[in-house]
């Protein structure tokens, strides 16, 4: 309950404030916001599961976004940081497929 | 501690039992109606990544279309502008000289066309085509009790023409131009078609001391005027109006070489 109005709250504020982005950090956002969100889906599942730590789900949300803005980063200096950014996001949409589809395993039964 | 995004566990939905899914749908709905302590950890970083997204989304939608372009691309794409704008600034120049040269061309044109009305006046002046005013004389020849002589006439206005006349007429009436024709006729002269009669009043622009000096040679028209019992009057005039003009005439036979 407390986590799906933290969410509502996130967005509300985003559409109250509309903050403009940093011109350095304009690259690595959208990368961080689509490994954050395999963070939630990977949490998600592992909640139905019975398995669920908030502590894991810290360090793992943290290290998720580090690591990507991180890859994206160093392919930015190596010059292929659209092509690496690209490899990170396919990664992390293979990896949310897989865990929603567990989660409707779970929620649907299907 | 497992990891919350495992990838490498088996397969739930064959592996478990049914009721496994049934705690997982008991646990949600135990999350939802009653929040625990770690929910709020969960909560605020949710609300974190709610407000990145919707920054994202914003500023994707706000931006123009170069906010996610990486600096190799922006490189590229200022060179090309780079490019474009020298093009443009080419074309600028090539069009301004060629503006240039158009006005040139009309201004010379213009001139050309004055020049060639100047000309198309003065011609028409010399064709009879045009009234003209000016310095010149009036020969008034009266006729005794013989008619005059055509040839004394024609000697007459070759005299005036070698002395720069410039335009001639005869009683006001006939312009007298270089296919003017002059015969006798009953009663009078026929100068181009036209019947005249004494008196005969000839004006003449051109330079009126010239004209007059032409006239006045021994055995000159004046002479002979008189010696066929004519008699003529000069005078000189500061202004002179020459009204009478010709038809043109369209040459049939002749062609331009």
């Amino acid at each position: 309950m407390i986590a799906a109005l933290g969410l509502l709250v996130g967005v509300v504020l985003g559409l109250i404030f509309t903050p403009d982005v940093p011109a350095g950090l304009d690259p690595y956002l959208p990368i961080a916001v689509v490994a954050a969100l395999d963070a939630v889906f990977g949490a998600l599942r592992a909640y139905l599961e019975g398995i669920f730590d908030d502590k894991v789900f810290v360090v793992s949300f943290f290290s998720n976004v580090v690591i990507a803005a991180a890859i994206v980063y160093l392919g930015d200096k190596l010059g292929v940081g659209g092509q690496l950014s690209t490899g990170v996001i396919v990664v992390l949409g293979i990896r949310i497929f897989s865990n929603v589809a567990q989660i409707r395993r779970y929620v649907f039964h299907a | 501690m497992p990891d919350p995004t495992p990838d490498q566990t088996p397969d739930p939905g064959q592996a478990r039992p049914g009721s496994a899914d049934e705690a997982g749908r008991q646990r949600l709905r135990e999350a939802l109606v009653r929040p625990s302590r770690g929910q709020v950890v969960v909560g605020i970083l949710l609300a974190a990544l709610g407000f990145a997204a919707i920054t994202q989304v914003r500023t994707n939608n706000t931006d123009n279309s170069f906010a996610g372009y990486r600096e190799q691309d922006l490189v590229d794409v200022l060179s090309g502008l780079a490019v474009t704008s020298q093009q443009a600034q080419d074309q600028i120049n090539q069009l301004e000289v060629t503006r240039r040269q158009l006005e040139q061309n009309r201004a010379d044109q213009t001139a050309a066309l004055e020049a060639a009305q100047k000309q198309a006046e003065e011609l028409s002046i010399l064709a009879g085509l045009a009234p003209a005013t000016g310095p010149g004389i009036r020969v008034t020849v009266t006729e005794g009790p013989r008619p005059v002589d055509v040839d004394s006439v024609l000697d007459t206005i070759e005299e005036l023409r070698s002395a720069g006349a410039e335009a001639m007429q005869v009683n006001g009436r006939v312009r007298l131009v270089a296919q003017s024709s002059v015969e006798s006729a009953p009663g009078g002269l026929r100068i181009d078609g036209t019947l005249l009669t004494s008196p005969y009043v000839l004006d003449v622009i051109g330079d009126p001391h010239t004209l007059q000096g032409a006239l006045s040679l021994v055995d000159g028209p004046i002479a002979q005027f008189r010696d066929a019992g004519a008699t003529v009057d000069v005078q000189q005039e500061k202004a002179l109006d020459i009204t009478a003009v010709r038809k043109p005439v369209t040459p049939q036979f002749a062609q331009p070489q």
